[in-house]
Protein backbone atom coordinates (compact mmCIF):
# COMPACT_ATOMS: atom_id res chain seq x y z
CA UNK A 1 0.00 0.00 0.00
CA UNK A 2 1.39 3.34 -1.04
CA UNK A 3 1.85 6.06 1.58
CA UNK A 4 -0.97 8.39 2.47
CA UNK A 5 -1.65 11.57 0.53
CA UNK A 6 -2.83 14.70 2.33
CA UNK A 7 -4.74 17.84 1.44
CA UNK A 8 -2.37 20.60 2.50
CA UNK A 9 -4.24 23.64 1.23
CA UNK A 10 -7.69 24.21 -0.22
CA UNK A 11 -9.80 27.14 -1.36
CA UNK A 12 -13.08 27.92 -3.03
CA UNK A 13 -14.29 31.22 -4.43
CA UNK A 14 -17.66 32.63 -3.60
CA UNK A 15 -20.15 30.81 -5.82
CA UNK A 16 -22.55 33.07 -7.68
CA UNK A 17 -22.31 35.72 -10.37
CA UNK A 18 -18.82 37.03 -11.20
CA UNK A 19 -19.46 39.20 -14.26
CA UNK A 20 -16.06 40.91 -13.99
CA UNK A 21 -13.98 37.73 -13.69
CA UNK A 22 -13.28 35.24 -16.49
CA UNK A 23 -12.54 31.54 -15.99
CA UNK A 24 -8.80 32.18 -15.71
CA UNK A 25 -9.34 34.88 -13.06
CA UNK A 26 -11.55 32.55 -11.05
CA UNK A 27 -9.18 29.59 -11.40
CA UNK A 28 -6.26 31.83 -10.35
CA UNK A 29 -8.13 33.06 -7.29
CA UNK A 30 -8.86 29.48 -6.21
CA UNK A 31 -5.34 28.22 -6.97
CA UNK A 32 -3.57 31.12 -5.24
CA UNK A 33 -5.90 30.68 -2.28
CA UNK A 34 -5.12 26.97 -2.01
CA UNK A 35 -1.36 27.55 -2.29
CA UNK A 36 -1.49 30.24 0.40
CA UNK A 37 -3.67 28.07 2.62
CA UNK A 38 -1.04 25.30 2.34
CA UNK A 39 1.91 27.63 2.86
CA UNK A 40 3.48 26.74 -0.50
CA UNK A 41 3.90 28.36 -3.93
CA UNK A 42 3.59 27.35 -7.57
CA UNK A 43 7.34 26.61 -7.52
CA UNK A 44 6.73 23.70 -5.16
CA UNK A 45 4.11 22.02 -7.36
CA UNK A 46 5.18 18.94 -9.31
CA UNK A 47 1.97 18.38 -11.23
CA UNK A 48 -1.15 20.35 -12.17
CA UNK A 49 -4.54 18.85 -13.02
CA UNK A 50 -7.27 21.24 -14.10
CA UNK A 51 -10.77 21.18 -15.52
CA UNK A 52 -13.22 23.61 -17.11
CA UNK A 53 -15.96 21.57 -18.73
CA UNK A 54 -17.64 24.23 -20.86
CA UNK A 55 -14.32 25.01 -22.58
CA UNK A 56 -12.71 21.60 -22.22
CA UNK A 57 -10.54 22.09 -25.32
CA UNK A 58 -9.08 25.43 -24.22
CA UNK A 59 -6.40 24.06 -21.90
CA UNK A 60 -7.38 25.77 -18.66
CA UNK A 61 -4.29 24.26 -16.97
CA UNK A 62 -1.83 26.12 -19.19
CA UNK A 63 -4.00 29.25 -19.16
CA UNK A 64 -3.82 29.16 -15.37
CA UNK A 65 -0.04 28.69 -15.43
CA UNK A 66 0.31 31.85 -17.49
CA UNK A 67 -1.72 33.66 -14.85
CA UNK A 68 0.12 32.39 -11.76
CA UNK A 69 3.35 30.64 -12.72
CA UNK A 70 4.79 28.81 -15.74
CA UNK A 71 7.15 26.29 -14.20
CA UNK A 72 7.17 23.63 -16.90
CA UNK A 73 5.48 20.93 -14.82
CA UNK A 74 3.17 18.37 -16.47
CA UNK A 75 -0.41 19.56 -16.90
CA UNK A 76 -3.39 17.27 -17.16
CA UNK A 77 -6.46 19.03 -18.54
CA UNK A 78 -9.36 16.80 -17.56
CA UNK A 79 -13.03 16.61 -18.51
CA UNK A 80 -15.47 14.19 -16.87
CA UNK A 81 -18.82 15.98 -16.91
CA UNK A 82 -19.91 17.00 -13.40
CA UNK A 83 -17.14 14.81 -11.94
CA UNK A 84 -14.45 16.96 -13.60
CA UNK A 85 -13.23 18.55 -10.35
CA UNK A 86 -13.03 15.20 -8.58
CA UNK A 87 -11.17 13.82 -11.59
CA UNK A 88 -8.60 16.65 -11.40
CA UNK A 89 -8.10 15.96 -7.71
CA UNK A 90 -7.86 12.22 -8.31
CA UNK A 91 -5.24 12.85 -11.02
CA UNK A 92 -3.07 14.96 -8.71
CA UNK A 93 -3.43 12.38 -5.94
CA UNK A 94 -2.41 9.57 -8.33
CA UNK A 95 0.73 11.44 -9.38
CA UNK A 96 1.73 11.99 -5.75
CA UNK A 97 0.85 8.43 -4.79
CA UNK A 98 2.92 7.14 -7.70
CA UNK A 99 5.92 9.01 -6.35
CA UNK A 100 6.21 11.25 -9.41
CA UNK A 101 5.61 14.45 -7.44
CA UNK A 102 5.76 15.59 -3.80
CA UNK A 103 3.07 18.19 -4.34
CA UNK A 104 0.15 18.40 -6.76
CA UNK A 105 -2.37 21.14 -7.53
CA UNK A 106 -5.93 20.39 -8.65
CA UNK A 107 -8.24 23.12 -9.95
CA UNK A 108 -11.81 23.20 -11.24
CA UNK A 109 -13.54 26.27 -12.62
CA UNK A 110 -16.77 27.12 -14.44
CA UNK A 111 -18.66 30.18 -15.65
CA UNK A 112 -22.31 29.20 -15.82
CA UNK A 113 -24.34 32.21 -14.70
CA UNK A 114 -27.35 32.53 -16.96
CA UNK A 115 -26.59 29.28 -18.79
CA UNK A 116 -30.21 28.15 -18.51
CA UNK A 117 -31.33 24.60 -19.01
CA UNK A 118 -28.53 22.08 -19.47
CA UNK A 119 -28.86 18.99 -21.61
CA UNK A 120 -31.23 18.70 -24.51
CA UNK A 121 -29.30 21.24 -26.55
CA UNK A 122 -29.11 24.97 -25.98
CA UNK A 123 -30.17 26.08 -29.45
CA UNK A 124 -33.16 25.15 -31.56
CA UNK A 125 -32.71 22.08 -33.73
CA UNK A 126 -34.50 22.47 -37.03
CA UNK A 127 -36.33 19.67 -38.72
CA UNK A 128 -35.06 19.05 -42.25
CA UNK A 129 -37.09 19.99 -45.30
CA UNK A 130 -36.82 16.46 -46.68
CA UNK A 131 -36.68 13.56 -44.25
CA UNK A 132 -33.34 11.83 -44.25
CA UNK A 133 -32.23 9.37 -41.56
CA UNK A 134 -29.35 10.77 -39.55
CA UNK A 135 -27.13 9.61 -36.73
CA UNK A 136 -26.92 6.40 -34.74
CA UNK A 137 -30.69 5.93 -34.60
CA UNK A 138 -31.40 6.95 -38.16
CA UNK A 139 -33.72 9.67 -36.91
CA UNK A 140 -35.49 11.87 -39.45
CA UNK A 141 -36.29 14.63 -36.92
CA UNK A 142 -34.74 15.44 -33.53
CA UNK A 143 -35.81 12.92 -30.91
CA UNK A 144 -35.45 15.00 -27.72
CA UNK A 145 -38.98 15.48 -26.40
CA UNK A 146 -40.41 13.00 -28.92
CA UNK A 147 -38.73 9.90 -27.54
CA UNK A 148 -38.20 10.76 -23.89
CA UNK A 149 -36.14 13.68 -22.67
CA UNK A 150 -32.49 14.66 -22.84
CA UNK A 151 -32.78 17.39 -20.22
CA UNK A 152 -30.89 16.98 -16.96
CA UNK A 153 -33.90 17.84 -14.73
CA UNK A 154 -35.99 15.27 -16.59
CA UNK A 155 -33.30 12.61 -16.49
CA UNK A 156 -32.74 12.94 -12.75
CA UNK A 157 -36.47 13.19 -12.11
CA UNK A 158 -36.86 9.75 -13.67
CA UNK A 159 -33.96 8.43 -11.58
CA UNK A 160 -35.78 9.48 -8.40
CA UNK A 161 -39.13 8.19 -9.64
CA UNK A 162 -37.57 4.86 -10.54
CA UNK A 163 -36.34 4.52 -6.95
CA UNK A 164 -39.84 5.34 -5.75
CA UNK A 165 -41.33 2.70 -8.01
CA UNK A 166 -38.86 0.09 -6.80
CA UNK A 167 -39.05 0.75 -3.07
CA UNK A 168 -42.13 2.94 -2.50
CA UNK A 169 -42.63 5.87 -0.19
CA UNK A 170 -41.68 8.73 -2.49
CA UNK A 171 -43.91 11.65 -3.41
CA UNK A 172 -43.60 15.15 -4.82
CA UNK A 173 -43.68 16.42 -1.25
CA UNK A 174 -40.96 14.07 -0.04
CA UNK A 175 -38.56 15.23 -2.76
CA UNK A 176 -39.47 18.85 -1.99
CA UNK A 177 -38.64 18.30 1.68
CA UNK A 178 -35.11 17.21 0.71
CA UNK A 179 -34.74 20.54 -1.07
CA UNK A 180 -36.19 22.33 1.97
CA UNK A 181 -33.38 20.83 4.07
CA UNK A 182 -30.58 21.91 1.75
CA UNK A 183 -31.91 25.45 1.37
CA UNK A 184 -32.21 25.67 5.17
CA UNK A 185 -28.58 24.53 5.50
CA UNK A 186 -27.42 27.14 2.99
CA UNK A 187 -28.39 30.03 5.26
CA UNK A 188 -25.19 29.34 7.23
CA UNK A 189 -22.91 29.32 4.17
CA UNK A 190 -21.60 32.75 3.14
CA UNK A 191 -20.02 31.31 -0.03
CA UNK A 192 -23.30 29.81 -1.34
CA UNK A 193 -24.80 31.32 -4.48
CA UNK A 194 -28.20 31.30 -2.78
CA UNK A 195 -28.63 31.30 1.00
CA UNK A 196 -32.35 31.85 1.35
CA UNK A 197 -34.55 29.48 3.31
CA UNK A 198 -37.70 28.36 1.48
CA UNK A 199 -40.85 26.95 3.00
CA UNK A 200 -42.13 23.63 1.70
CA UNK A 201 -45.08 25.46 0.14
CA UNK A 202 -42.75 27.85 -1.67
CA UNK A 203 -40.69 24.98 -3.06
CA UNK A 204 -43.72 22.99 -4.23
CA UNK A 205 -45.42 26.08 -5.60
CA UNK A 206 -42.43 27.31 -7.61
CA UNK A 207 -42.06 26.86 -11.37
CA UNK A 208 -42.20 23.19 -12.38
CA UNK A 209 -39.16 22.23 -14.45
CA UNK A 210 -39.57 18.46 -14.75
CA UNK A 211 -42.02 16.82 -12.35
CA UNK A 212 -41.35 16.27 -9.52
CA UNK A 213 -38.46 18.79 -9.62
CA UNK A 214 -39.47 22.46 -9.33
CA UNK A 215 -36.91 25.23 -9.83
CA UNK A 216 -35.52 25.33 -6.25
CA UNK A 217 -35.14 21.54 -6.41
CA UNK A 218 -32.63 21.90 -9.29
CA UNK A 219 -28.94 22.75 -8.94
CA UNK A 220 -28.17 26.41 -9.42
CA UNK A 221 -26.10 27.45 -12.44
CA UNK A 222 -23.41 29.87 -11.26
CA UNK A 223 -19.77 30.88 -11.55
CA UNK A 224 -17.10 29.55 -9.25
CA UNK A 225 -13.78 27.81 -8.79
CA UNK A 226 -12.11 25.58 -6.24
CA UNK A 227 -8.57 24.29 -5.88
CA UNK A 228 -6.63 21.93 -3.65
CA UNK A 229 -2.93 21.30 -2.97
CA UNK A 230 -2.05 17.70 -2.15
CA UNK A 231 1.20 16.52 -0.59
CA UNK A 232 2.91 13.20 0.02
CA UNK A 233 3.17 11.76 3.50
CA UNK A 234 6.96 11.92 3.41
CA UNK A 235 7.01 15.59 2.42
CA UNK A 236 4.33 16.51 4.96
CA UNK A 237 6.54 15.11 7.74
CA UNK A 238 9.16 17.77 6.87
CA UNK A 239 6.70 20.68 7.12
CA UNK A 240 5.82 23.02 9.99
CA UNK A 241 3.65 21.76 12.89
CA UNK A 242 0.85 24.10 11.87
CA UNK A 243 0.81 22.77 8.30
CA UNK A 244 0.76 19.24 9.67
CA UNK A 245 -2.03 20.03 12.12
CA UNK A 246 -4.27 21.48 9.41
CA UNK A 247 -3.51 18.81 6.81
CA UNK A 248 -6.46 16.53 6.02
CA UNK A 249 -5.82 12.88 5.24
CA UNK A 250 -7.15 11.49 1.98
CA UNK A 251 -8.21 8.10 3.28
CA UNK A 252 -9.81 7.07 0.00
CA UNK A 253 -9.77 8.52 -3.51
CA UNK A 254 -11.94 6.59 -5.94
CA UNK A 255 -13.14 7.17 -9.48
CA UNK A 256 -15.48 4.79 -11.30
CA UNK A 257 -17.36 4.67 -14.61
CA UNK A 258 -20.72 3.08 -15.30
CA UNK A 259 -20.58 -0.67 -15.86
CA UNK A 260 -23.10 -2.31 -18.19
CA UNK A 261 -26.58 -2.56 -16.74
CA UNK A 262 -29.65 -3.60 -18.74
CA UNK A 263 -31.25 -0.18 -18.68
CA UNK A 264 -28.19 2.08 -18.94
CA UNK A 265 -28.67 2.95 -22.62
CA UNK A 266 -32.25 4.05 -21.85
CA UNK A 267 -31.71 6.00 -18.62
CA UNK A 268 -28.21 6.78 -17.34
CA UNK A 269 -27.43 4.53 -14.40
CA UNK A 270 -26.07 6.72 -11.59
CA UNK A 271 -26.56 4.02 -9.00
CA UNK A 272 -24.23 1.13 -9.79
CA UNK A 273 -21.07 3.19 -10.23
CA UNK A 274 -21.81 5.16 -7.05
CA UNK A 275 -22.28 1.94 -5.09
CA UNK A 276 -19.01 0.62 -6.53
CA UNK A 277 -17.16 3.82 -5.66
CA UNK A 278 -18.58 3.90 -2.14
CA UNK A 279 -17.74 0.26 -1.48
CA UNK A 280 -14.20 0.74 -2.76
CA UNK A 281 -13.80 3.91 -0.69
CA UNK A 282 -14.98 2.22 2.51
CA UNK A 283 -12.65 -0.73 1.85
CA UNK A 284 -9.67 1.51 1.05
CA UNK A 285 -10.15 3.73 4.11
CA UNK A 286 -11.36 1.21 6.66
CA UNK A 287 -14.10 3.73 7.43
CA UNK A 288 -17.70 2.55 7.63
CA UNK A 289 -20.79 4.64 6.81
CA UNK A 290 -21.68 4.92 10.51
CA UNK A 291 -18.32 6.63 11.14
CA UNK A 292 -19.14 9.57 8.85
CA UNK A 293 -19.63 12.90 10.62
CA UNK A 294 -20.78 14.61 7.44
CA UNK A 295 -21.42 13.86 3.77
CA UNK A 296 -21.42 16.19 0.79
CA UNK A 297 -23.21 14.34 -2.00
CA UNK A 298 -24.22 15.24 -5.54
CA UNK A 299 -27.70 16.70 -5.14
CA UNK A 300 -27.84 18.05 -8.69
CA UNK A 301 -31.60 17.60 -8.19
CA UNK A 302 -33.63 16.81 -5.08
CA UNK A 303 -34.59 13.50 -6.70
CA UNK A 304 -30.90 12.58 -6.96
CA UNK A 305 -30.10 13.16 -3.29
CA UNK A 306 -32.57 10.48 -2.23
CA UNK A 307 -31.05 7.70 -4.35
CA UNK A 308 -27.53 8.53 -3.20
CA UNK A 309 -28.42 7.97 0.48
CA UNK A 310 -28.86 4.39 -0.61
CA UNK A 311 -26.00 4.29 -3.14
CA UNK A 312 -23.49 5.63 -0.59
CA UNK A 313 -24.69 3.00 1.93
CA UNK A 314 -25.80 5.70 4.39
CA UNK A 315 -28.92 3.55 4.92
CA UNK A 316 -29.89 -0.05 4.27
CA UNK A 317 -30.89 -0.92 0.69
CA UNK A 318 -34.32 0.48 -0.16
CA UNK A 319 -34.49 2.50 3.07
CA UNK A 320 -33.65 5.98 1.77
CA UNK A 321 -37.14 7.34 2.44
CA UNK A 322 -37.38 6.32 6.11
CA UNK A 323 -33.74 7.36 6.52
CA UNK A 324 -34.56 10.88 5.33
CA UNK A 325 -37.81 10.97 7.30
CA UNK A 326 -35.89 10.12 10.49
CA UNK A 327 -34.18 13.50 10.19
CA UNK A 328 -30.76 11.83 9.89
CA UNK A 329 -29.57 14.04 7.06
CA UNK A 330 -30.36 17.42 8.64
CA UNK A 331 -27.32 19.13 10.17
CA UNK A 332 -28.33 18.03 13.67
CA UNK A 333 -29.04 14.47 12.54
CA UNK A 334 -26.99 11.28 12.71
CA UNK A 335 -25.49 11.70 9.21
CA UNK A 336 -25.62 15.35 8.16
CA UNK A 337 -25.83 15.60 4.35
CA UNK A 338 -25.02 18.74 2.38
CA UNK A 339 -24.58 21.12 5.28
CA UNK A 340 -23.07 23.48 2.69
CA UNK A 341 -26.53 23.82 1.14
CA UNK A 342 -25.64 21.39 -1.64
CA UNK A 343 -25.80 22.07 -5.34
CA UNK A 344 -29.40 23.27 -5.04
CA UNK A 345 -28.35 26.37 -3.06
CA UNK A 346 -24.56 26.56 -2.88
CA UNK A 347 -24.58 26.27 -6.65
CA UNK A 348 -23.09 23.97 -9.27
CA UNK A 349 -20.27 25.52 -11.31
CA UNK A 350 -19.69 22.12 -12.87
CA UNK A 351 -15.91 21.57 -12.81
CA UNK A 352 -15.54 23.34 -9.46
CA UNK A 353 -18.13 21.19 -7.70
CA UNK A 354 -15.93 18.11 -7.19
CA UNK A 355 -13.33 20.15 -5.29
CA UNK A 356 -15.73 22.52 -3.53
CA UNK A 357 -17.34 19.56 -1.77
CA UNK A 358 -13.87 18.51 -0.55
CA UNK A 359 -13.33 22.09 0.67
CA UNK A 360 -16.51 21.88 2.70
CA UNK A 361 -15.55 18.61 4.36
CA UNK A 362 -11.97 19.80 5.05
CA UNK A 363 -13.23 22.90 6.79
CA UNK A 364 -15.32 20.88 9.21
CA UNK A 365 -12.46 18.44 9.88
CA UNK A 366 -10.14 21.37 10.60
CA UNK A 367 -12.74 22.98 12.86
CA UNK A 368 -12.78 26.05 10.61
CA UNK A 369 -16.35 25.92 9.28
CA UNK A 370 -17.61 28.84 11.34
CA UNK A 371 -21.33 29.03 12.07
CA UNK A 372 -22.10 25.79 10.31
CA UNK A 373 -19.34 23.74 11.97
CA UNK A 374 -20.35 20.16 12.70
CA UNK A 375 -18.86 19.88 16.17
CA UNK A 376 -16.09 17.36 16.58
CA UNK A 377 -16.15 16.22 12.94
CA UNK A 378 -13.38 13.69 12.30
CA UNK A 379 -14.43 11.84 9.12
CA UNK A 380 -16.29 13.01 6.04
CA UNK A 381 -17.22 11.83 2.56
CA UNK A 382 -17.51 13.82 -0.68
CA UNK A 383 -19.31 12.46 -3.74
CA UNK A 384 -19.94 13.64 -7.30
CA UNK A 385 -21.56 12.14 -10.37
CA UNK A 386 -20.94 13.18 -13.94
CA UNK A 387 -23.47 11.84 -16.42
CA UNK A 388 -22.00 9.66 -19.04
CA UNK A 389 -20.98 8.51 -16.42
CA UNK A 390 -18.22 9.09 -13.87
CA UNK A 391 -18.36 8.96 -10.09
CA UNK A 392 -15.83 10.34 -7.64
CA UNK A 393 -15.85 9.47 -3.94
CA UNK A 394 -13.30 10.79 -1.47
CA UNK A 395 -13.15 9.96 2.23
CA UNK A 396 -11.26 12.49 4.34
CA UNK A 397 -10.03 12.27 7.91
CA UNK A 398 -8.83 14.81 10.42
CA UNK A 399 -5.11 14.74 11.07
CA UNK A 400 -4.05 12.75 14.13
CA UNK A 401 -3.26 15.27 16.86
CA UNK A 402 0.28 16.48 17.08
CA UNK B 1 -51.98 7.41 -48.57
CA UNK B 2 -48.83 9.40 -48.01
CA UNK B 3 -45.50 7.64 -47.95
CA UNK B 4 -44.32 7.08 -44.38
CA UNK B 5 -40.88 6.82 -42.81
CA UNK B 6 -40.14 5.85 -39.22
CA UNK B 7 -38.86 8.54 -36.83
CA UNK B 8 -35.98 6.23 -35.93
CA UNK B 9 -34.55 3.17 -37.62
CA UNK B 10 -35.48 0.82 -34.75
CA UNK B 11 -39.19 1.49 -35.27
CA UNK B 12 -40.83 -0.91 -37.74
CA UNK B 13 -44.04 0.41 -39.31
CA UNK B 14 -46.75 -1.60 -41.08
CA UNK B 15 -49.67 -3.58 -39.72
CA UNK B 16 -48.08 -4.33 -36.36
CA UNK B 17 -45.75 -1.48 -35.51
CA UNK B 18 -43.02 -2.51 -33.10
CA UNK B 19 -39.46 -1.79 -32.05
CA UNK B 20 -36.49 -3.93 -33.06
CA UNK B 21 -33.39 -4.17 -30.90
CA UNK B 22 -30.06 -5.81 -31.66
CA UNK B 23 -29.63 -8.72 -29.29
CA UNK B 24 -26.26 -10.10 -28.30
CA UNK B 25 -26.32 -13.80 -29.25
CA UNK B 26 -24.05 -14.57 -26.34
CA UNK B 27 -25.60 -12.85 -23.31
CA UNK B 28 -28.92 -11.49 -24.58
CA UNK B 29 -28.16 -7.81 -23.95
CA UNK B 30 -30.23 -5.58 -26.22
CA UNK B 31 -29.16 -2.40 -28.00
CA UNK B 32 -31.06 0.17 -30.04
CA UNK B 33 -27.95 1.37 -31.88
CA UNK B 34 -24.97 -0.37 -33.48
CA UNK B 35 -22.17 -1.79 -31.35
CA UNK B 36 -18.88 -3.32 -32.40
CA UNK B 37 -18.85 -5.57 -29.37
CA UNK B 38 -21.39 -6.19 -26.65
CA UNK B 39 -21.11 -3.65 -23.83
CA UNK B 40 -22.09 -6.39 -21.41
CA UNK B 41 -19.97 -9.39 -22.44
CA UNK B 42 -17.72 -8.24 -25.34
CA UNK B 43 -19.07 -10.82 -27.79
CA UNK B 44 -19.45 -9.59 -31.38
CA UNK B 45 -22.51 -11.39 -32.80
CA UNK B 46 -25.94 -9.75 -32.75
CA UNK B 47 -29.36 -10.70 -34.09
CA UNK B 48 -32.59 -8.69 -34.43
CA UNK B 49 -35.04 -8.94 -31.53
CA UNK B 50 -38.69 -7.86 -31.73
CA UNK B 51 -39.42 -5.91 -28.56
CA UNK B 52 -42.81 -6.69 -26.94
CA UNK B 53 -45.22 -3.80 -27.54
CA UNK B 54 -46.72 -3.59 -24.09
CA UNK B 55 -45.17 -3.04 -20.72
CA UNK B 56 -45.13 -1.24 -17.42
CA UNK B 57 -44.13 2.34 -16.70
CA UNK B 58 -41.27 2.12 -14.21
CA UNK B 59 -40.18 5.76 -14.18
CA UNK B 60 -41.47 9.00 -15.63
CA UNK B 61 -41.17 12.75 -15.51
CA UNK B 62 -43.44 15.48 -16.79
CA UNK B 63 -41.18 17.89 -18.63
CA UNK B 64 -42.32 21.51 -18.44
CA UNK B 65 -39.07 23.19 -19.54
CA UNK B 66 -37.25 21.87 -22.60
CA UNK B 67 -35.00 23.03 -25.42
CA UNK B 68 -36.50 25.62 -27.77
CA UNK B 69 -38.81 23.99 -30.30
CA UNK B 70 -39.74 21.06 -28.06
CA UNK B 71 -43.45 21.28 -27.19
CA UNK B 72 -44.20 21.05 -23.45
CA UNK B 73 -45.52 19.64 -21.26
CA UNK B 74 -44.88 16.04 -22.20
CA UNK B 75 -44.39 12.83 -20.25
CA UNK B 76 -41.05 11.08 -20.73
CA UNK B 77 -40.78 7.61 -19.34
CA UNK B 78 -39.00 4.31 -19.04
CA UNK B 79 -41.13 1.34 -20.00
CA UNK B 80 -40.27 -2.22 -19.06
CA UNK B 81 -41.51 -4.13 -22.11
CA UNK B 82 -41.51 -7.63 -20.68
CA UNK B 83 -37.86 -7.42 -19.69
CA UNK B 84 -36.61 -4.97 -22.31
CA UNK B 85 -36.28 -1.38 -21.06
CA UNK B 86 -37.50 1.16 -23.61
CA UNK B 87 -37.37 4.94 -23.60
CA UNK B 88 -40.45 6.77 -24.83
CA UNK B 89 -43.12 9.34 -24.14
CA UNK B 90 -46.42 8.46 -22.51
CA UNK B 91 -49.05 9.70 -24.97
CA UNK B 92 -52.80 9.85 -25.47
CA UNK B 93 -53.45 10.85 -21.87
CA UNK B 94 -53.30 14.07 -19.86
CA UNK B 95 -49.70 14.94 -18.90
CA UNK B 96 -50.30 15.23 -15.16
CA UNK B 97 -49.65 13.02 -12.10
CA UNK B 98 -53.35 12.14 -11.81
CA UNK B 99 -53.31 10.43 -15.20
CA UNK B 100 -49.76 9.11 -15.28
CA UNK B 101 -48.68 6.82 -12.45
CA UNK B 102 -45.77 4.54 -11.69
CA UNK B 103 -46.52 0.95 -12.56
CA UNK B 104 -49.29 1.76 -15.03
CA UNK B 105 -49.67 -0.64 -17.96
CA UNK B 106 -49.03 0.87 -21.37
CA UNK B 107 -48.78 -0.21 -24.99
CA UNK B 108 -46.98 1.09 -28.03
CA UNK B 109 -48.84 3.49 -30.28
CA UNK B 110 -47.68 5.38 -33.34
CA UNK B 111 -48.53 8.85 -34.56
CA UNK B 112 -47.55 11.20 -37.35
CA UNK B 113 -44.80 13.55 -36.18
CA UNK B 114 -44.68 15.75 -39.28
CA UNK B 115 -44.64 15.93 -43.06
CA UNK B 116 -41.73 16.95 -45.25
CA UNK B 117 -41.93 18.99 -48.46
CA UNK B 118 -42.32 15.82 -50.55
CA UNK B 119 -45.41 14.92 -48.54
CA UNK B 120 -43.65 12.09 -46.73
CA UNK B 121 -44.88 11.55 -43.20
CA UNK B 122 -42.54 10.84 -40.31
CA UNK B 123 -44.13 8.38 -37.87
CA UNK B 124 -43.04 8.31 -34.25
CA UNK B 125 -44.03 6.11 -31.33
CA UNK B 126 -45.07 6.51 -27.75
CA UNK B 127 -46.82 4.46 -25.11
CA UNK B 128 -50.49 4.91 -24.25
CA UNK B 129 -52.34 3.67 -21.18
CA UNK B 130 -54.06 0.31 -21.51
CA UNK B 131 -57.55 1.24 -20.39
CA UNK B 132 -58.42 -2.00 -18.59
CA UNK B 133 -55.71 -1.47 -15.98
CA UNK B 134 -56.92 2.05 -15.31
CA UNK B 135 -60.38 0.66 -14.61
CA UNK B 136 -58.92 -2.03 -12.37
CA UNK B 137 -56.88 0.51 -10.51
CA UNK B 138 -59.84 2.74 -9.83
CA UNK B 139 -61.91 -0.23 -8.70
CA UNK B 140 -59.10 -1.55 -6.51
ZN1 LIG C 1 -23.31 -9.83 -24.68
Amino acid sequence: MADDVWILGIHMTKFGKHPDLDTVDLAAEAAMGALKDGGVTMKDMGVLAAGNLMAANAGIGQQLQKQIGQTGIPVFNVANACATGATALRTAIMAVKAGEADYGLAVGVEKLSGAGLLGGGGSPKKDGNVYEPKGRYGSVVPTDGRIGTDTMPGTFAQIGMEYGHKYGGTSFELFARISEKNHAHSTLNPLAAYSKRFTLEEIMGDIMIAYPNTRPMCSANCDGAAAAVVVSDAKLKTLDPDQRRRAVKVSASILTSDPWQDQCQILPDVNTLTKMAADQAYAQSGVSPEDLDLVELHDCFATAELVHYDNLRLCAEGEAVPFFESGATWRDGATPVNVSGGLESKGHPIAATGIANIWEVCHHLRGEAGDRQIEGAKVGLAHVIGLGSACGVHILEKAATN
Amino acid sequence: MAEQVPLVNYLVLGEDPHLVAQECTSCGAKFFDRRNACASCSATEFKPFDVPTSGELKAFTIVSMAAPGVPVPFVAGIIDCDGTPVRGNVINTEPDPDHVTLGMKVKLATFVVGTDENGTEAVGFGFEPIDSTKAEASNG
